[in-house]
């Protein structure tokens, strides 16, 4: 229920319960309440007043960039950082506000790719079933956010230190499960071609319409976990993250408001999923492997698990290096420098690279008038 | 207002920073551009790196020139996962803008590389050393080369050799996946046709140390254990072996009894001895082109293996026709590479381990070595070539409708228990 | 245990006497074998799984290292083995090394964490694959094996199974024993108890004026010590090989969430169950043998959250 409902529902409920007492002294008029309920601003009123310049400078410059970088960078840099950035923001969400660092979020994605491969086109006929796009990649996000939810479900009933190892573990056990099943993952070698569709004559795995299908599914990410998070329902889950015997004997359903968090990540993780497989035109086993599922924490925890915007910053970098460390230095080490450079972000400034960013800024601004200390991307 | 103009900087600066990273500049192009693809992490890291020791080898003979222009490698690297290998290959051919492709190293790369071919029919593509029957014979791409022989090739007469030897009936253990049942076929093809028995398989699933239960299963009226394991599973798999008591003869796969399992660092088992194996190039072919491929390769690379690996040969032969085709055309490219490609086609030459061709399908036609594995005076092992099978096509010496009925190798395919 | 779990228990206990009374009609030397290679295994993987599950017990700390202090230790064990020509001053290299490289990890990193459980575990993570790396830099992506003594290794005859592999009944001997040693030193020395009351109640034990920190570097330096112990042990029987250190680390992980969180007791009936799983699923349907393990840690979490031994923390 929206949280006007909720003031309603319970200033009604005492004022009916409440035996008669005499009428304590009050600032403004009692009847004032109801009505300023509903006058209140409403959400879309509320969120242009947020805009700033630099939010308009960020999304001028999103639409902008496949105009003005070259097709490569366009699609291997632009669009796959933000698939893996959509990802990395379940992550982000279910870890920074629920607490819950799940490491199977690359296992959902790689169900939902699955789940493209065997219900659309591919390469191995015998086992595709060749749906239009829309309704393989719909039933794929179902399949996969219920196994996301499922997976909630086996994780969310002990500490949340266990749900690192439990998730790692399920993960790991569907990596195998591809890889040995031949009837419906084809095994090892997974389904080339998987059918990334034709939409109105547009093929969409051209770098400049794959690249804004990939910006418009990041932006919606990105707004559901913003207004998610202000909602009840992410304050509850953050209360949980908190003090979740709190939170129980205030009355909240805790392993219910876990589960969906879940879902809800499980739903984000399954789009970049799909976006995953439409932008590498295949799946295997390779893609949730074990180096996959640990690269989006490193995503995730890169960039800063605080914030949603975080997620991209990772995704952003981590594309970059994995593309470019080869011509920088020796690429046989690229591990030894990822390694090195997550351990010093967890060490030295868990918040991430956001983190070292406040820091930054906070440093080289000398003075802030109090409306500008509290910000948030 | 000093604040806000501070801040307003400080953003610019990095959102110039950013821009200036993500833009992607095109660098001039003087020379011709070649990209070379080996896998440089993941499970083949330290032989992936011979492969680009066989593609210098190639460029060195030929000075750094072919064609006329001065060749430039952009080397890539990718940790045996098709995903890995497509994406250094796009960054190569829409970043770098490389003309023609070398690579990659394992097959199911290969699978992958070859379908992002055919999304590129301006580029050529030339295999680096995957050996997966599927990638030519599948729905082979028209710019997509293969100068080497693929797995089934490589075993092809080793049936023949283990019926000499007198192993009528033999148990099958080997890894759960598309190079084996590749070299599992090219084994079976001729061994079955001539009366022999493979009485069981047991498909291990990849990435398993402990063998000790399909050792318990291998029946006792074989008279050998054919094994297509390789790297480290194949070392376990011997010791455990050994350690229940099993004393049947071995015959390997291409890469069961190879440089890295003979040189494993621990004391060698005097039971590998004798075991047969086959592939497209052995330590110890006697002939002069291959004597000076070994002594070229100690020579240039100190830090390499004592023999050049399989991936050195293999990016070798393919870096050479590379070359060679453009030394035909004299570097003419133009016309989507018509000319080029049509000079490929006809390229052969003698190899440091026999003829290289490729067939109409552009896949290699080739030598087969099969090997023993035998002491060297100094006490370290090695393997000893027997018999050269020369000539061997895809079809693996069935014929064209023979080969058609039976399919790709997969774990029923081909089946002779009786 | 409540109804459902009694009903569950009852339904596997007689499909695995069905199963077995088959098997045994069908082949009796390959049942046999099977199970003893299932419990030599369990062996191996009870050695891992019993340092990673103190560390746990006692400062809740997920060393996700495990896997690399595995391989460290291997990898020195070896070089000690081949400088030496001794089987056993590996071994005991191997467990003096990474007990030192845990007690470093302690004392500089993890000290400063206290309380910030999911930090620990990132940090873990993090040298987990700088670890890896530097190890692949350093020793190379070859396969190292060990050289036993000849009293342990080859071949000894048993009744029906015939000839079963020396070295791994000795495996089988030695593990029963450090888990008898362990459980002792648990049980009935000072350390042991103060431990075992940290595990219970670590404010208390800091209370009543144990050092606790001395007792966190002791517990992490011998948990990392079986780690590497247990690289050359199983080295020796399955070779050392890049790799090795993530296959053990999930090893362990499915062992103690099976076993249950800090129980040397819940890690032995855990490893038991993975390891004889595995060995029969390997035997009779080796497609799947794999996910056998985790389908198994799947229903015993689906039924005992915390795992057959673990308690509430």
């Amino acid at each position: 229920m929206s949280a006007a409902q909720w003031r309603r529902a319970m200033n009604s409920a005492a004022t009916a319960a409440a035996p008669t007492l005499a009428p304590l002294p009050r600032r403004a008029q009692p009847a004032a309440d109801a009505p300023r309920a509903s006058t209140a601003p409403s959400w879309p009123a509320r969120f242009v007043a947020r805009i700033r310049a630099r939010h308009v400078v960020v999304l001028a410059a999103l639409v902008a960039y496949p105009f003005v970088a070259s097709p490569f960078f366009t699609y291997q840099i632009g669009a796959q950082a933000l698939a893996l950035g959509l990802i990395a923001l379940s992550l982000t969400f279910l870890g920074g506000y629920g607490g819950m660092v799940s490491l199977a979020q690359m296992t959902v994605a790689g169900v939902a790719g699955y789940g493209v491969a065997v219900f659309g086109t591919s390469s191995a006929a015998a086992i595709s079933l060749g749906w239009p796009w829309w309704l393989a990649s719909a039933v794929a996000i179902v399949l996969a956010t219920a196994f996301a939810a499922a997976v909630g479900w086996l994780s969310v009933r002990t500490e949340g230190i266990y749900t690192i190892m439990i998730t790692l573990a399920i993960g790991v056990a569907f990596f195998y499960l591809a890889q040995q099943n031949y009837t419906v993952f084809n095994g090892f070698q997974g389904f080339n071609r998987a059918g990334a569709p034709e939409v109105l004559g547009v093929e969409s795995r051209d770098p400049v319409p794959f690249y804004f299908a990939t910006l418009v599914c990041a932006l919606a990410g990105y707004f559901l976990v913003r207004h998610l998070v202000r909602a009840p329902f992410g304050i509850a889950l953050q209360g949980i993250r908190d003090n979740p015997r709190r939170m129980a004997s205030l009355g909240y359903a805790v392993t219910a408001h876990r589960v969906a968090a879940y879902a809800v990540s499980g739903l984000l993780a399954a789009v970049g999923g799909v976006l995953m497989v439409w932008y590498n035109g295949r799946i295997s086993p390779g893609t949730v492997n074990l180096g996959a599922m640990i690269s989006i924490l490193i995503i995730a925890v890169l960039g800063g698990m605080k914030h949603p915007i975080g997620a991209f910053v990772g995704a952003i970098v981590y594309v970059l290096l994995q593309n470019f460390a080869i011509d920088l230095f020796v690429r046989e080490r690229f591990n030894l420098v990822i390694g090195a450079g997550f351990l010093a972000i967890v060490l030295f400034s868990p918040d991430g690279l956001l983190g070292l960013w406040a820091k930054l800024r906070s440093s080289l601004v000398k003075t802030q008038t109090p409306q500008q200390t509290r910000r948030q991307p | 207002m000093r604040e806000t103009k501070r801040r307003i900087w400080l953003r610019s600066v990095v959102g110039a920073a950013a821009t200036a990273a993500l833009m992607g500049t095109a660098w001039g192009q003087e020379t011709l551009k070649i990209g070379l693809l080996t896998n440089l992490e993941g499970p083949f890291a330290v032989p992936g790196q011979d492969g680009f020791r066989g593609a210098d080898m190639a460029l060195k003979e030929k000075n750094g020139m072919a064609g006329g222009k001065k060749i430039e490698f952009i080397k890539l690297s990718s940790d045996a996962t098709p995903d890995k290998a497509v994406a250094a290959t796009r960054k190569a051919v829409e970043q770098d803008k490389v003309q023609i492709m070398i690579g990659p190293l394992s097959g199911d790369e290969g699978i992958a590389v070859k379908n992002y071919a055919k999304s590129h029919p301006d580029v050529t593509f030339v295999n680096g050393s995957s050996g997966a029957q599927a990638t030519t014979l599948v729905d082979p791409a028209p710019n997509f080369y293969r100068f080497n022989t693929e797995g089934a090739q490589w075993m092809v007469g080793l049936g023949e050799h283990a019926l000499g030897k007198g192993y009528k009936k033999v148990f099958l253990v080997a890894e759960d996946y598309g190079f084996p049942y590749s070299q599992v076929q090219g084994f079976m093809a001729s061994y079955c046709a001539k009366g022999g028995k493979v009485v069981d398989k047991a498909w291990v699933p990849l990435g398993t140390k402990d063998y000790s239960s399909i050792v318990a299963k291998i029946p006792k009226d074989i008279d050998a254990v054919v094994v297509v394991l390789g790297g480290s599973d194949a070392v376990n798999f011997l010791n455990q072996y050994e350690q229940a008591g099993g004393a049947k003869p071995m015959v390997g796969g291409s890469i069961t009894v190879d440089q890295t399992v003979l040189n494993y660092k621990g004391k060698r088992r005097e039971s590998l001895l004798g075991t047969a194996s086959a592939g497209p190039m052995a330590d110890s072919i006697d002939t002069p082109e291959w004597k000076k491929f070994v002594a070229d390769y100690k020579a240039q690379f100190k830090d390499g293996f004592p023999s050049p690996s399989l991936f050195a040969y293999l990016y070798y032969i393919n870096t050479r026709a590379t070359l060679e085709a453009l030394d035909a055309v004299k570097g003419d490219l133009s016309n989507g590479q018509k000319a080029y490609r049509d000079a490929l086609q006809k390229t052969s030459f003698n190899g440091p381990a026999g003829e290289v061709k490729i067939d109409a399908n552009r896949n290699g036609v080739g030598t087969t070595y099969i090997t023993e594995v035998t002491k060297a005076p100094d006490g370290s092992f090695y393997n000893k070539v027997v018999k050269t099978v020369p000539n061997i096509s895809q079809t693996l010496g069935l014929s064209e409708a023979e080969f058609k009925k039976m399919g790709l190798g997969s774990r029923d395919v081909p089946d002779c228990r009786k | 245990m409540n109804r459902s779990s009694r009903v569950l228990l009852a339904a596997l206990a007689i499909a695995v006497v069905v199963f077995s009374a088959w098997a045994i009609a069908d082949n009796a030397s390959l049942y046999f074998k099977t199970l003893l290679n299932g419990l030599t295994l369990a062996s191996l993987y009870f050695l891992v799984a019993s340092g990673f599950t103190l560390v746990f017990g006692l400062m809740r700390n997920v060393n996700l290292a495990h896997g690399s202090l595995y391989l460290l230790g291997a990898y020195v064990g070896w070089i000690v083995g081949e400088q030496t020509g001794s089987w056993l001053l590996a071994v005991a290299a191997g467990f003096l090394s990474a007990a030192v490289v845990g007690l470093v990890m302690q004392v500089l990193i993890f000290r400063h964490m206290e309380g910030q459980d999911l930090r620990q575990t990132l940090v873990t993570i993090g040298l987990s694959i700088v670890l890896a790396d530097l190890m692949l830099w350093g020793f190379g992506g070859e396969i190292y094996t060990f050289d036993p003594p000849p009293l342990i290794y080859g071949s000894t005859v048993l009744p029906v199974v015939e000839k079963f592999p020396t070295y791994r009944i000795a495996v089988l001997v030695a593990a029963i024993a450090i888990g008898i040693g362990l459980w002792t030193f648990l049980a009935r020395t000072r350390v042991g108890m103060m431990i075992r009351a940290g595990v219970d109640d670590r404010g208390m034990l800091a209370a009543s004026g144990v050092n606790v920190q001395l007792v966190f570097a002791v517990t992490f330096a011998i948990g990392a010590g079986l780690a590497g112990l247990a690289g050359v042990v199983g080295g020796t029987a399955l070779s050392i090989s890049p790799g090795e250190d993530t296959r053990y680390l999930l090893a362990s992980l499915v062992v103690v969430i099976v076993g249950g969180m800090g129980s040397i007791v819940g890690a032995s009936i855990g490893a038991l169950l993975i390891g004889t799983a595995e060995q029969f699923g390997l035997a009779y349907a080796p497609t799947y043998s794999v996910v056998f393990t985790f389908v198994i840690m799947v229903v015993a979490l689906a039924f005992r959250p915390r795992g057959i031994m673990g308690r509430a923390a």
